[in-house]
């Protein structure tokens, strides 16, 4: 679909939650299947809405944050104490209730293994969404493209795909993680906030030209934009998702 | 910095929703400065409804709002808009 834009109209469709996985304290992976979905490329998203009984209607937008897989998609979702829809997505779906979302939407976040390398990624908690896409994409089509990875979390009990992401070093991805509140005893990785030296050291620098992704919360991309093009990236190559003012 | 502020991307949906086309990847020119960017990349703000803003000069690109049955849809600020066919 590389070409054509022309998608027809979007339609609420029903999916079926298949299972919910706890990742963190604060974040669960919901699974959906869609039955008339047809696939989706990484970095894109669906948006979700809810009906209340009085009709009142709320409407999110979430990444997806798995490879293409049939009529299968999981989201990953941090529950916000204000939010009006991430509490009801992490609280009280079941597997077997069933919601409305439509999509694929998006095609400017997007990566596909096609694009080649090097592969530049720095997401701030639950901005590892789409990014995660793209690394389980890179997995799944057996690409050998150069790919790293900078993770800032608050914690250690706080990085989501925690295990996977030691599974995928051994797949050949560069994977930072960044802690910014507490480490762990023995702690060998960053302990601060996401800077210009620290995306120097961990990127491909910008003589080789990388395809870089930002996702997180808008203050942290917004830092980690303006760091990346004083390093020398080109703007162009900068390709950011910012999902407003939430914690990192 | 308006820690409120979004990415084009995030009204994808909505966007699509009006023209049927997938539109981040489509390409603005602003009105006001003349720099040429995809809808990706605008600044996007959520309150009633949906404002888009030029990311190099802050100029107002368009505006959406809705309610049950109309949506109101103003592109006072750009000059051109690119789609891929």
């Amino acid at each position: 679909m590389a070409g054509a834009a022309l998608l027809g109209r979007l339609t609420w469709q029903l999916a079926g939650v298949v299972d919910v996985v706890t990742e963190t304290p604060r974040v669960k992976t919901i699974v959906f299947d869609v039955p008339e979905w047809l696939g989706h490329r990484a970095g894109q998203h669906v948006d979700i809405r809810l009906t209340a009984e009085d009709g009142y209607r709320a409407e999110r937008s979430y990444s997806i944050a798995s490879a293409p897989d049939g009529t299968r998609i999981a989201l990953t979702v941090e529950r916000l104490d204000d939010g009006e829809v991430s509490p009801y997505l992490t609280d009280e779906l079941r597997a077997g209730d069933r919601i409305e979302l439509r999509g694929p939407v998006g095609g400017y976040f997007v990566w596909e293994p096609g694009q080649g390398g090097p592969l530049f990624l720095v997401a701030g908690g639950s901005g590892i969404a789409p990014l995660m896409a793209m690394l389980r994409l890179r997995a799944a089509a057996g690409s050998d493209v150069d790919a790293r990875l900078l993770f800032s979390s608050r914690s250690w009990n706080e990085i989501i795909y925690r295990d996977e992401l030691e599974r995928l070093r051994d797949d050949g991805v560069v994977v930072a993680h960044t802690l910014t509140r507490s480490q762990p005893a023995g702690w060998s990785g960053y302990t601060r906030r996401v800077d210009r030296e620290m995306l120097a050291e961990v990127g491909a620098g910008p003589e080789h030209e990388p395809h870089v992704y930002v996702c997180g919360p808008t203050a942290f991309v917004e830092v980690v934009a303006e760091d990346l093009v004083g390093l020398g990236h080109e703007p162009r190559a900068i390709r950011t998702e910012r999902f407003g003012a939430t914690g990192g | 910095m308006d820690e409120l502020m979004l990415d084009g991307n995030a009204v994808a949906g909505v966007l699509q929703e009006v023209f049927a086309f997938e539109m981040t990847t489509a390409v603005g020119t602003c009105g006001n400065c003349g720099v040429a960017g995809p809808i990706g990349a605008l600044h996007v703000y959520r309150g009633a409804g949906i404002v888009l803003r030029c990311p190099h000069c802050n100029n107002v690109i368009g505006k959406i709002v809705r309610d049950d049955t109309r949506m109101w849809i103003s592109l006072s600020g750009v000059r051109t808009v690119q789609i891929a066919v």
